[in-house]
């Protein structure tokens, strides 16, 4: 086992930054320069996690680097972090989408606050991830809600104060749902146990109860993931949010926070509370496959090129959530594989609009033709990201999603059938969207556009290269989620989930 | 007749003498004395007689904690761990609001000592309801405390809106007191006592055959509590009189006031009442969810900052009401918790409205707030992060507090209750959040400058690092609270 300073340092380094970025805040972009450093230790950190990260520690199955420490007795308050498969690649998504989002969508305007609020967003989002205890999970969770807020409603586009209350309102009002879940949990358990308060996840995973109680807790809790992930019918806050929000709160946001509502759904919803599975199993899939087509038709239809990514991410997290519930193993590491992928494919896309707002002030998808011809470079790196999510084999989306769908055909071949319309779909609706931007001829300002700059050339190429690599070679990523899947699978097995 | 007086034990009633003693001392002082009481004098007391009463409850935690929960003058009088750590609550209060009143009365011009007189008054009172074991007691002190207030709200007398306020709370309380003495009467008149211990014993080894008058006692005891917390339907007076009332004096009226009543409403219902948990409890549970929802909603409407203020502490009624309804230990350690981590947060929120409101303590539209935080990032962030803590965001104590009362509820078997509940606070976000996007607007960067005097300053500072230290570090309050709850008596 690896000492639990590691994920310490993971919290703390965004913390540091954060701090830092705002003392030095008087001098002309010192700030930005501190929170590049810390994001770029973050990510060697990151790397040194995922190398050293041992998938079978005695006595913790698959966690490493775990460490508990009870922080308020009378609250059930601990700090208590672990990683296993499952959050090791949230945790290296994290890492990820801060460096790109600082370094690709930098934002000058009251620049110190802006990446004080980026670093701090990271430090929790990051303690969400590897969170080993339910409220500890839940804070982190609510914590993050605050900088998204400040990030929207102080650099985010005209209509940003309505996006970002209807940002928090929404995912405030889902989380009351949690909360209550979970104090309701933790009591349940300390009445069979006895003892102290506790959140502890190994603990509450003990905790016998009957199937309806099993069944509203989880709902309490698919309610507050569904409204993060989103999930058809909780989505509506996304569309306007992910337009209004500046390019790097996009990018947080529909790459990684949505993570957070999927990963909750694996790990507490379905981790801690198997018997419920087969009453909400038909349920929630149905609403995904509705997700799925919903967010697809939409996409077809919509005006902006943030809002098509903000639709297509309702259909992929459709299929996340299709892989996580599909009751088979290979599904489930699929949907963690897409949880990924998804994350590196959303930030090239809102990498690569925010290089046309940039330079366009506009990202409709009217205002822009024929953008092939000025910017040969964009117009491929958005081939790339748009064929790796339509899932064109050779690229990262075509194992995710093949992983889930013969998954689901396995266990629930018709919502597999249906979820499959979604892959076709997401052809239609990018690829049309392809030929309406950078087909065509360029005229007046789009003639002139310039193509991608030496230094946004270098910012998108990890994203190309992870969507290339993890498309030729999956095999290493799948040997770390797979155990953990397993591990988690088998707990729930009692309420009858296929291995 | 020979005439008996009770024995007393005058440790339990001694931060009462203090505040009493104080305001008779300053009230006597400006009689006797050849020159003015200047203000400045008057501050310097009553923040010294608040510290007096602080450092008594200091005494008496160490004598509850060796000797246990004792009762004095005839059973009226409670000395137990919950009295001792709501008097130290309520010094607190009174303390900070005596700074924020002082630059407040230095501003308005507003001279002498009748402010502080009427302030350490109307404590004295809320300290006695914290301690009071019998029904003639709590009345008593919900007397004090509110004749000063009454004085109080009408004090700014250039403003007809303060007379008003002081009218409507003086006619409105009025009524209250009537219902509440009404109530005591026919709750004597079912179980022959007004002693608390007396009726929870009388209760609890009788069997109430026809317990109408008890009911209806019990009911009007509690609409009278329901008026003084301002919880939804009798939450009217509260716009308009927090609106009216000079801002320092409506600091005092959502922190002090509320945790006098809150103790006062706790001993009767659990301590008294408690055996007759299954009748209010449902009565609570509709007055729980019309506050917090109703408080939330009616917020959003608003325009002016003392009054989204006013709605907000209805809001929080709502949530403290959430401890009483638990009605367990749980419950009532965490009713404490709730008051001991507002008290600071909101008298520093009213600090800052009080800077904001400018000379004549007129400029109340959220639209003065504008860009606040822009031109003073340390008051404007100071107040965001007050506005947060309300909010319930984590890292704050505010996230604390509704977690104890929720977990509170939870455990007592209402989860429906404390989704509602949450749901309120939801609503309630979107005004506070608000709120604080106007202080981080953009435009009107060129207001004038806010003068923050150092007193009134320094309220602000320890309102936030309450809010910000206890909310990373909450566990010295919750074991304070904790321990004061399991010596609670009976």
């Amino acid at each position: 086992m690896h000492s639990s300073l590691w994920l310490t340092m993971l919290l703390a380094v965004p913390l540091a930054g954060a701090l830092i970025a705002m003392l030095v805040r008087r001098t002309e972009g010192r700030s930005y320069l501190v929170a590049v450093a810390a994001a770029s230790v973050e990510m060697a950190l990151t790397v040194c996690v995922v190398v050293l990260y041992n998938n079978h520690v005695a006595g913790a199955q698959t966690f490493d680097f775990a460490s508990r420490h009870v922080l308020s007795a009378p609250f059930g308050l601990a700090y208590d972090v672990a990683l296993d498969g499952i959050s090791l690649f949230m945790v290296a998504l994290t890492s990820i989408v801060v460096l790109l989002a600082l370094l690709g969508a930098r934002d000058r305007r009251r620049e110190p606050s802006f990446v004080a609020w980026l670093l701090l967003l990271t430090s929790f989002t990051m303690g969400s991830f590897v969170a080993h205890d339910l409220l500890e999970f839940f804070i982190f969770f609510e914590l993050t809600l605050i900088p998204c807020y400040f990030i929207i409603s102080q650099w985010g586009g005209a209509q940003r104060s309505k996006a970002a209350l209807k940002f928090f309102i929404y995912t405030f009002s889902g989380s009351a749902f949690l909360f209550v879940g979970t104090l309701y949990l933790g009591f349940a358990h300390q009445h069979q146990a006895g003892g102290a308060l506790t959140f502890a996840y190994s603990a509450l995973s003990a905790t016998a109860m009957s199937h309806g109680t099993a069944v509203w807790i989880f709902v309490a809790f698919l309610i507050a993931f569904a409204v993060k992930m989103p999930l058809w019918p909780l989505h509506t806050w996304s569309p306007l949010t992910y337009a209004e929000a500046p390019t790097a709160g996009s990018i947080e946001m529909s790459a990684l926070l949505a993570k957070l509502g999927s990963y909750g759904l694996l790990r507490f919803a379905i981790g801690l509370l198997p018997l419920a599975l087969p009453t909400m199993r038909p349920i929630v899939l149905t609403l995904a496959v509705i997700g799925i087509l919903y967010g697809s038709a939409l996409a077809c239809v919509t005006p902006d090129l943030k809002r098509l990514v903000a639709y297509s991410s309702v259909a992929q997290m459709g299929f996340i959530t299709l892989g996580l519930m599909a009751g088979s193993k290979i599904a489930m590491v699929g949907a963690v594989l897409l949880m990924f992928n998804h994350g590196i494919i959303t930030i090239g896309f809102f990498l690569i609009i925010g290089f046309i707002e940039r330079r366009r002030a506009s990202y409709t998808i009217k205002g822009l033709t024929g953008l092939q011809g000025p910017a040969p470079v964009l117009a491929a790196v958005f081939t790339v990201v748009m064929l790796a999510s339509i899932g064109l084999p050779g690229l990262s989306g075509f194992v995710s999603e093949y992983l889930i769908l013969i998954g689901t055909f396995g266990t629930h071949a018709w919502w597999g059938v249906v979820g499959a319309f979604g892959v076709v779909a997401a052809a239609l609706y990018l690829l049309w969207a392809y030929q309406r931007v950078f087909h065509g001829r360029a005229e007046g300002a789009n003639a002139t556009m310039p193509d991608a700059s030496t230094g946004e050339r270098w910012v998108i190429a990890p994203v190309i290269v992870l969507i290339v690599v993890l498309g030729v070679f999956p095999q290493p990523v799948l040997n770390r989620i797979t155990p953990s899947v397993q591990q988690l699978i088998e707990h729930a097995t009692p309420a009858g989930v296929n291995k | 007749m020979k005439l008996i007086v009770p024995h007393i034990h005058y440790l339990a009633i001694l931060p009462v003498l203090i505040l009493f003693g104080g305001a008779l001392g300053l009230l006597l002082a400006t009689a006797l004395v050849r020159t003015k009481v200047t203000t400045r004098v008057a501050t310097a007391v009553t923040a010294l007689v608040s510290l007096g009463a602080l450092a008594a409850t200091f005494v008496q935690w160490s004598y509850v904690a060796s000797h246990g929960a004792t009762t004095t003058v005839a059973h009226a009088i409670v000395l137990d761990g919950f009295s001792v750590v709501a008097t130290g609550v309520i010094a607190v209060g009174l303390f900070l609001t005596a700074f924020v009143a002082h630059d407040w009365s230095l501003r308005e011009h507003v001279s002498g000592a009748e402010f502080q007189i009427l302030a350490l008054a109307s404590t004295s009172g809320a300290v006695l309801m914290t301690q009071a074991n019998d029904l003639i007691v709590i009345f008593l002190g919900l007397e004090i405390l509110s004749l000063g207030l009454y004085v109080l709200a009408a004090f700014d007398r250039h403003r007809a809106k303060s007379s008003e306020a002081a009218l409507k709370y003086f006619l409105l309380g009025g009524f209250a007191s009537a219902i509440f003495i009404y109530g005591a009467a026919l709750v004597y008149g079912a179980t022959g006592s007004t002693n608390l211990t007396s009726i929870s014993y009388f209760l609890g080894s009788n069997i109430v055959l026809r317990p109408a008058l008890l009911y209806a006692g019990g009911a009007l005891l509690v609409v009278g509590f329901a008026f003084k917390v301002a919880a939804v339907p009798f939450h009217l007076w509260s716009p308009d009189v927090y609106e009216g009332a000079p801002t320092p004096v409506t600091g005092f009226m959502a922190s002090i006031v509320k945790v006098g009543a809150f103790a006062a409403l706790l001993r009767v219902l659990v301590s008294a009442l408690g055996t007759q948990m299954d009748t209010w409890r449902p009565i609570l549970w509709v007055l729980i969810v019309l506050t917090t929802l109703v408080g939330a909603s009616l917020g959003v409407v608003q325009r002016n900052a003392k009054r989204i203020l006013a709605y907000s502490s209805v809001n929080h009624a709502g949530f403290i009401l959430l401890g009483v309804w638990a009605a367990t230990l749980r419950g009532t350690a965490a009713t404490l918790f709730y008051v001991m981590t507002y008290v600071p947060v909101v008298v520093a929120t009213f600090a800052v409205v009080t800077l904001v409101g400018g000379l004549g303590d007129e400029n109340h539209s959220i639209e003065k707030y504008r860009g606040l935080a822009r031109r003073q990032p340390w008051l404007g962030g100071a107040l965001a992060v007050l506005l947060l803590s309300q909010l319930g965001a984590p890292l704050t104590t505010g996230f604390y507090a509704k977690f104890t009362v929720l977990a509170a509820v939870v455990d007592a078997g209402s989860s429906t209750l404390a989704v509602i509940a949450l749901l309120a606070a939801a609503i309630a976000a979107f005004f506070y959040l608000r709120w604080v996007m106007t202080l981080y607007a953009d435009d009107d960067l060129e207001s004038t400058r806010i003068v923050v005097p150092p007193l009134t300053g320094f309220v602000i500072a320890v309102g936030v690092a309450a809010t910000l230290v206890f909310g990373v570090w909450p566990g010295p309050i919750a074991a304070l609270a904790q321990h004061a709850t399991v010596l609670f008596s009976p």
